[in-house]
């Protein structure tokens, strides 16, 4: 029987678990997490948890809680990776090691949130990717924080934003880019994007960063009372929050002899060498539908590459034919009362064309098309067009097609 | 979005022994379940996603499993 290590217990990882049991691999299953945390999804971490609708045994995983047979190990760190020995070293919260020897490795670690330089240490900053993070931050805006301001309008902030003034809070939200979301949504779409976060309140400043945060020493302790902005303005906060992008957890794999460029590099099988496979936040991956590398954070594609990268190790086990890993990335975002849907990957420059809706009624969906190829749609509060135009990805069909059956739904 | 929408067939006795149920607390018309099994599930202009066979046969249990698991609320279940 052989031992499959998979290394990042969350969404990706365990639903690699899950598919090798259901493809009938009966040998030990072996997951390591650094989390401390039961497995659990993210998604709500800048919505419900924040709000305070959910509270956090309602957002974990239901996969890590089937009997499945496996040896989940939390708080657990993985420090180096032989590829040569089929050797991962392991270290405990508690410091204890270990070595942890594999016929299948699968990777699955992700990422963690990027911080603003220099605010280390500084109370009332604050990040969310992880379930103590948005509890944090959680216990600090039900205090009723003057201001929150949240750094970054990139889906993570949008959120963030959205909850705070879900929770009466006044949020500025600092962009640096002179839209939200323009370089995956284009202009035209980013700036409905920005009038839905000013309909809901938002002091939104775009093309600003942050030049520095203002802060008071009390007691030892710092802590920030303002953001001043690369503009000169300077926005009081008692809470900041700072969502600027993720850094992909592959610092354990330095010298493990795997190619490391922005993630784990595989091949278009999801294969980064033999009898390893990564998937998740963390796997990069060529993509014959869009013609370049892809490492998508989507939450879908969690789900589909940790099934994808159990059978790719099974299909090195076993002698069969591998399968190529190559799906339209999918996507969802909740602001306010807007539900924002993409699927596909579209990119600065792409030709946008919006085929039905309205955008003035923040409830309309787009088209996004380079050259002839339909790359994007998008919906914000459409879901029923957004999910049979998705299907045109499928069908293979050119974004002029793309354009005439979205004119007849 | 999706709170109030509805199982439309009766429970008959078809033969079909896989029941599905939406929680419709969770439900917010992503509407994944219809891209995978429109047959089954249809978010409908209203923003509401109606059930259109509670009953399913066998042969559609693979979407059903899979519009359990891509459901972004988490709000499909298969009762056997």
């Amino acid at each position: 029987m052989s031992t499959t290590l998979i290394v990042g217990a969350s969404l990706a990882g365990m639903h690699a678990a899950k598919t090798l049991r259901t493809e009938g691999h009966d040998g030990p299953i072996i997951l390591v997490d650094s989390d401390v945390d039961f497995p659990y999804d993210r998604p709500p971490l800048s919505k419900q948890i924040l709000t305070g609708e959910w509270d956090a045994e309602r957002i974990a995983l239901p996969v890590a809680q089937e009997d499945l047979g496996l040896d989940l190990r939390l708080g657990v760190r993985a420090t180096f990776l032989s590829l040569e020995s089929h050797v991962v070293d392991l270290v405990a919260t508690s410091g204890d090691t270990e070595s942890v020897t594999y016929d299948s490795l699968i990777i699955a670690t992700g990422a963690a949130a990027r911080h603003l330089p220099g605010t280390a240490g500084i109370d009332g900053v604050h990040v969310v990717r992880t379930l103590q993070d948005s509890l944090a931050l959680r216990e600090e805006l039900e205090a009723m924080p003057s201001r929150v301001v949240v750094i970054g309008a990139g889906f993570i902030g949008a959120e963030v934003a959205s909850s705070c003034r879900k929770r009466g809070l006044d949020v500025t939200l600092i962009e640096a880019l002179p839209l939200p979301l323009e370089r995956i949504l284009g202009p035209v779409i980013g700036e409905v994007c920005a009038q839905v976060h000013r309909e809901n309140g938002v002091d939104l400043r775009l093309g600003v960063g942050v030049d520095h945060l203002d802060t008071v020493t009390v007691d030892g302790r710092q802590r920030v009372v303002g953001v001043t902005l690369t503009d000169g303005a300077s926005v009081p906060a008692e809470i900041v929050v700072v969502g600027i992008g993720v850094t992909v957890n592959t610092g354990w794999l330095d010298g493990s002899g795997l190619n490391l460029d922005d993630g784990v590099v595989c091949d278009g099988t999801l294969s980064a060498g033999p009898g390893v496979a990564a998937c998740g936040d963390i796997a990069r991956y060529p993509s014959a539908r869009f013609g370049q590398m892809l490492r998508i954070e989507h939450w879908e594609h969690a789900i589909a590459g940790g099934g994808a990268a159990a059978r790719r190790v099974l299909a090195d086990e076993r002698g069969s034919a591998p399968e190529s890993f190559d799906p339209v990335p999918w996507f969802w975002s909740d602001q306010y009362d807007r539900k924002i849907q993409l699927a596909g990957r579209p990119a600065p420059g792409d030709r946008c064309e919006i085929v039905h809706g309205s955008l003035e009624e923040f409830r309309f969906v787009a088209l996004y098309g380079r050259g002839d190829q339909l790359v994007g749609v998008l919906g914000m509060n459409r879901p029923r067009h957004v999910v049979q135009l998705r299907a045109l990805f499928d069908e293979g069909v050119s974004f002029s097609e793309a354009l005439l059956r979205a004119s007849a739904l | 979005m999706g709170h109030d929408g509805a199982q439309l067939s009766r429970p008959e006795w078809k033969g079909n022994t896989m029941r599905i149920v939406v929680d419709f607390d969770l439900c917010e018309s992503n509407a994944v379940c219809m891209g995978i099994a429109p047959e089954v599930f249809e978010v409908r202009e209203d923003d509401f996603l109606y059930v259109l066979d509670e009953n399913p046969p066998e042969s559609m249990r693979a979407k059903m499993e899979e519009s359990v698991q891509r459901c972004p609320k988490q709000a499909i279940s298969i009762i056997d």
